[in-house]
């Protein structure tokens, strides 16, 4: 395609002639709309608050230190509940995903002119409300408290989830299972022997990544009254009491590195 | 006694697999399908235990008609023929154990299979057939932790814990090394011969089917060209199979083999020959 005839030898280019101009006026015409975003932001930024950004910045971690130590005892709870909706909502998402990524997987499900529609259709749904909206409309529905926050961390995970596990579930060797198959075993059992220990390591995977996850999304639930350790966040905030503010987000740093951790520890233990 | 009449595939691509085989397997022989790729070896094999469906024609297996058969009589069907894969089809993930005694699955119960509470029998029978290729030791091992030759061996215990009337392999031999693959081919027949089982062998290798089958049959294009004895195929034969190419070499190296082969068996006792296998 790009190889031609000059002199007698055969030069070869990566793109012909027309093609390299097209890519580069595609660059070009990249470089433009950045230059032209850039201005449009600049004319409409109020310059004022932005240069003394540095000044406002300081006096805000200024008034941040030191964290106020003292009100940690009313941490531990909402804490235990920021937990307590992230591993809740990712057992419940679970629960759900794995039939759902059973029906959604090519070569597994039922039929694919209906069963699988439906399933995608449902993963898709999970997948485009975030867990904060999820929280907002679940708040109205049920009212405030970590139930709400369960529900919602558990709805945005399912599609995640299901997603994940379908695309785990298509990729396995299948001559694995037409083996299971050929010996005579039934649906459940070549589903059992051919296909779960194949799928296994990825859902074990899957599971503690999105627990991971789920932890640090339960941290801002609390935000919009779904309960977990946003609540005190949102009042500490409202009522400028930046030291607490600093202390809450040690907290929750810490709480995310020892999640880290652990599903670092139980995806190599598992895999 | 295997029977098939006017067996043809048509995949749903349009391609005509097969083109109304007429073949009969009777029991105890030991039979190599050999063929250009594409040919149809492995859709003939898959078309017996209709792992792929047959389009028309008619399978018979000790008088059970194949093709026609519901469900659970397929299941039953299934468990009468054993499965040897080309690349093993080991599930990697699950130990020998598991493996071999996968091939009881048609006879227990999914919750019992479902917490490995099979049979004290199977297992018996496991630990006998593991033995017997050598493999005793290996139970415990993950399947992916084995060599080729042992993982396919593991494969021939998962077919033959069936107690199968037929056997249906599939290139057992395509991802071996020549030594392994004469061991694996040997250890075939060996078994065909203690257990009076017939069997159906897709192979490549026109030397290996050579010198372990009794007869040959050479599929090109989805029809049979060449059935008979394996001295039988010439020149001409090999020809008609697989097209014109210059098959001196080939035909010449296969008598130097059978005859080495035919020399030194005698020799060995059959205890050093399986040493080679452990």
């Amino acid at each position: 395609m790009a190889t031609a005839i000059k002199d007698g030898t055969k030069v070869w280019q990566r793109r012909e002639r027309g093609a390299q101009f097209a890519t580069w006026a595609v660059y070009l015409v990249g470089v433009a709309i950045f230059v032209y975003c850039w201005d449009l932001i600049s004319e409409r930024t109020i310059w004022a608050f932005a240069l003394d950004a540095p000044a406002q910045a300081a006096d805000l971690a200024a008034r941040m230190v030191p964290p106020d130590w003292n009100s940690i005892h009313g941490l531990w709870r909402p804490i235990w509940d920021t937990l307590n909706i992230a591993t809740l909502g990712t057992v419940m998402a679970i629960v759900v995903a794995l039939p759902i990524a059973y029906c959604a997987a090519q070569n597994t499900t039922p039929s694919t002119a209906f069963v699988r529609p439906l399933a995608l259709f449902l993963i898709v749904s999970s997948r485009s409300i975030n867990s904060l909206i999820w929280a907002l409309m679940l708040v109205t529905i049920i009212g405030p408290g970590v139930l709400a926050g369960i529900l919602s961390i558990g709805l945005r995970s399912i599609g995640f989830c299901a997603k994940l596990l379908y695309e785990a579930i298509e990729e396995i060797d299948e001559s694995q299972v037409e083996a299971v198959r050929a010996t005579g075993a039934s649906g459940a059992q070549v589903t059992a022997y051919g296909i779960v220990p194949q799928v296994l390591p990825a859902f074990a995977g899957i599971s503690v990544f999105r627990w991971d996850i789920n932890i640090r999304e339960s941290t801002v639930l609390g935000l919009v009254g779904a309960g977990g350790i946003g609540l005190p966040l949102n009042s500490a905030i409202t009522t400028l009491a930046w030291t607490q503010v600093s202390l809450i987000l040690l907290v929750i740093i810490a709480t995310v590195v020892v999640s880290e951790w652990v599903s670092a520890k139980v995806r190599h233990a598992i895999i | 006694m295997l029977r098939i009449k006017g067996l043809s595939k048509r995949y749903r691509t349009g391609d005509l697999a097969l083109k109304g085989i007429d073949l009969d397997v009777p029991d105890g022989q030991v039979m190599a399908l050999i063929g250009p790729s594409g040919a149809g070896k492995s859709t003939v094999i898959r078309c017996i235990n209709r792992l792929v469906e047959p389009t028309s024609g008619t399978v018979m297996l000790n008088d059970v008609e194949i093709t026609t058969l519901g469900r659970g009589d397929l299941r039953r069907a299934r468990q009468r023929m054993g499965m040897i894969f080309q690349e093993y089809a080991l599930v990697e993930r699950l130990s020998v154990m598991e493996n071999v005694l996968s091939g009881r699955l048609g006879t227990v119960g999914f919750w019992r299979s479902f917490f490995r509470r099979f049979p004290q029998s199977d297992i018996d029978e496991a630990f006998r057939l593991l033995a017997r290729v050598g493999l005793d030791h290996m139970a415990d091992k993950r399947a992916d932790e084995l060599s080729g030759g042992q993982r396919q061996r593991v494969g021939i215990c998962r077919a033959l814990i069936q107690n199968p009337d037929l056997l249906l392999v599939d290139e057992p031999t395509a991802s071996l090394d020549p030594k392994t693959s004469r061991q694996i081919m040997r250890l075939i027949k060996e078994l065909c011969a203690e257990r009076k089982l017939s069997a159906i062998i897709n192979i490549h290798d026109v030397m290996l089917a050579q010198m372990f089958a009794e007869r040959i049959v050479g599929l090109q294009l989805g029809a049979i060209v060449y059935d008979g004895p394996p001295d039988g195929l010439t020149a001409e034969a090999l020809t008609t199979i697989y097209g014109e190419e210059d098959w001196s070499a080939t035909i010449r190296k296969v008598d130097d083999e059978t005859d080495h082969e035919n020399i030194a068996a005698p020799e060995l006792p059959s205890r050093h020959r399986l040493a080679g296998l452990t």
